[in-house]
């Protein structure tokens, strides 16, 4: 397994403490002015996405993570796993709900996930920025009304609810931005 | 490393650049004014810095004169020089100098940076410390509005924090005290040596408060820190050094100067002790130093203060990098 030194410390690094994957959001230096420097670390555990501090002597090392991030189409959902597959090697790759977690509502049969993987087992799941969506129901709205304004919920094949303008209607495809949960426009067949 | 497109452009705005040559101006002005002498000496040296929490970069002489030719480190400061000097008969000297520390970059490091360095005759450190005030209060008006300056000795400074006497604790208690603030605990911390403990309580409790608005000084450090210091005979013994803070960014470090050649050599041997222990390279000691001080140090007090850490309190930045031309990731 790689090490790093304190050295090699930056925003982003995967590193492993009290067994726990975690990476790297921010790393200062500090020395008093003469005498032993430190790291302090701000580090976020990728499993339960909590920020903690933990100082290290500078100079001292810390076990890598083996953390890597993978593209994976999102094949189906057995009602109790997620079931994804690596486009190159045909490899199936299961993910449980507390993975999945609020990627969830936004994973069409066939889309390009971005999944993290912590020793080959998926970590967590990351949709794409912009999915295309049908409508499955919204209030009709007035017809003629293009000002945009206000909106109303329209309810998405996932089960996923956006806000869109009144004049969009049921049956119709919309893009959606899944970063934001917005709306982002009528999508033509 | 990565270039970003932008990365040929200078780290510090122009603005910036032009106020780094004002207080240059005006740091010449202030020592002419005392009758202090420029001076400058060598960045590179056979002899490197025995601190075990110092790293020197090396670089290699080819030539002419050694026929293998010779190993030198740059400076992480002009002090060795600059009391041979002394030891000499310059009388008060500063200098304005680049000095270099490997392993040190961050928010408020880069491996390379600018110390202004003084010597004053005659002077013990509290007497310095009124200088620095001084010069720093000259440097910094109209730029950064301060309160009084405030002076307290390391002792004074730990039982206001923190409850506890640094020069009385063991490494246990000050674990605990560590503990008890929260403080992440690094590992390989060790049991038996107070200086790691208090390093980390001072870094993380303590240093972040200081100098809030003011300069506070913080004088007479555990005889284990006493660096380059005097002892001070008493119970206990203290170093007769000084750090300066202003708003929790660390300034300068000063001394009243150890002239004793015999106590010098001890120290270096026992941080070279520590080097090897730390599996650290053990460095070559100047024995320039050791023969100007045998010759005899003027009694005085000197003090390194960050040039460039001054330059971002005057400017109000928050990394070293905004107040160099090229800083590391640029150079």
């Amino acid at each position: 397994m790689t090490t790093y030194s304190t050295n090699e410390f930056k925003g982003g690094l995967k590193i492993m403490l009290d067994g726990d994957p975690y990476t790297i959001v921010e790393n200062e230096f500090v020395k008093p002015g003469k005498g032993q420097a430190f790291n302090r670390v701000k580090v976020r555990n990728l499993k339960t996405g909590r920020v903690i501090e933990r100082t290290f002597k500078s100079g001292d090392t810390a076990e890598g993570a083996d953390v890597v991030d993978v593209e994976l189409q999102y094949l189906y959902n057995d009602g109790e796993y997620w079931h994804f597959m690596d486009q190159q090697s045909y490899e199936q790759l299961t993910a449980d709900a507390a993975t999945v977690g609020d990627a969830a509502k936004w994973l069409k049969e066939e889309a390009i996930c971005q999944v993290t993987l912590w020793n080959g087992v998926p970590l967590s799941v990351a949709p794409p920025n912009f999915v295309i969506m049908t409508i499955v129901e919204t209030d009709p709205g007035l017809r003629g009304d293009t000002s945009g304004g206000g909106g109303k919920p329209a309810t998405l094949e996932t089960g996923a609810v956006v806000r869109v303008p009144l004049f969009v209607q049921s049956g119709e495809v919309i893009k959606v931005d899944t970063r934001t949960g917005e709306y982002v426009s009528r999508v033509k067949e | 490393m990565e270039q970003s497109p932008s990365a040929w452009r200078p780290g510090a705005d122009l603005v910036t650049l032009r106020l780094r040559a004002e207080l240059l101006a005006q740091i010449r002005a202030f020592f002419a004014a005392r009758g202090v002498l420029e001076v400058e000496t060598p960045a590179l040296s056979t002899a490197g810095i025995t601190d075990p929490h110092l790293a020197s970069f090396e670089t290699a002489y080819a030539g002419p004169g050694p026929q293998h030719g010779r190993l030198l480190y740059l400076h992480t400061s002009p002090e060795f020089a600059m009391k041979r000097l002394l030891a000499a008969g310059s009388g008060c000297i500063y200098q304005i100098a680049r000095v270099f520390r490997d392993r040190e970059a961050g928010r408020r490091h880069n491996p390379e940076f600018t110390l202004l360095e003084w010597y004053r005759i005659g002077f013990d450190h509290h007497r310095l410390m009124d200088e620095v005030a001084e010069l720093v209060a000259t440097l910094l008006a109209g730029r950064l509005a301060l309160a009084e300056p405030e002076r307290l000795s390391y002792r004074a400074l730990f039982q206001r924090d923190l409850g506890l006497d640094p020069h009385r604790a063991s490494a246990a208690e000050l674990a605990a005290c560590a503990e008890a603030r929260h403080v992440s605990i690094p590992p390989g911390m060790p049991a038996d040596d107070p200086d790691p403990w208090l390093d980390l309580l001072l870094t993380h409790c303590i240093e972040p408060g200081l100098g809030q608005g003011r300069l506070t000084f913080v004088y007479d450090y555990p005889a284990s820190q006493a660096a380059l210091a005097r002892l001070r005979p008493g119970d206990p013994p203290v170093g007769e050094r000084f750090e300066l803070y202003v708003n929790g960014i660390e300034l300068a470090n000063g001394f009243r100067e150890l002239g004793d050649a015999s106590e010098q050599r001890r120290r270096f041997e026992r941080e070279n002790a520590a080097r090897w222990a730390f599996g650290l390279p053990v460095m070559p000691v100047d024995e320039h130093l050791l023969a100007a001080l045998e010759a005899g140090l003027p009694d005085c007090a000197g003090v390194a203060l960050g040039f460039d850490r001054l330059v971002m309190l005057a400017t109000g930045k928050r990394s070293l990098a905004e107040v160099l031309a090229f800083p590391l990731d640029r150079a």
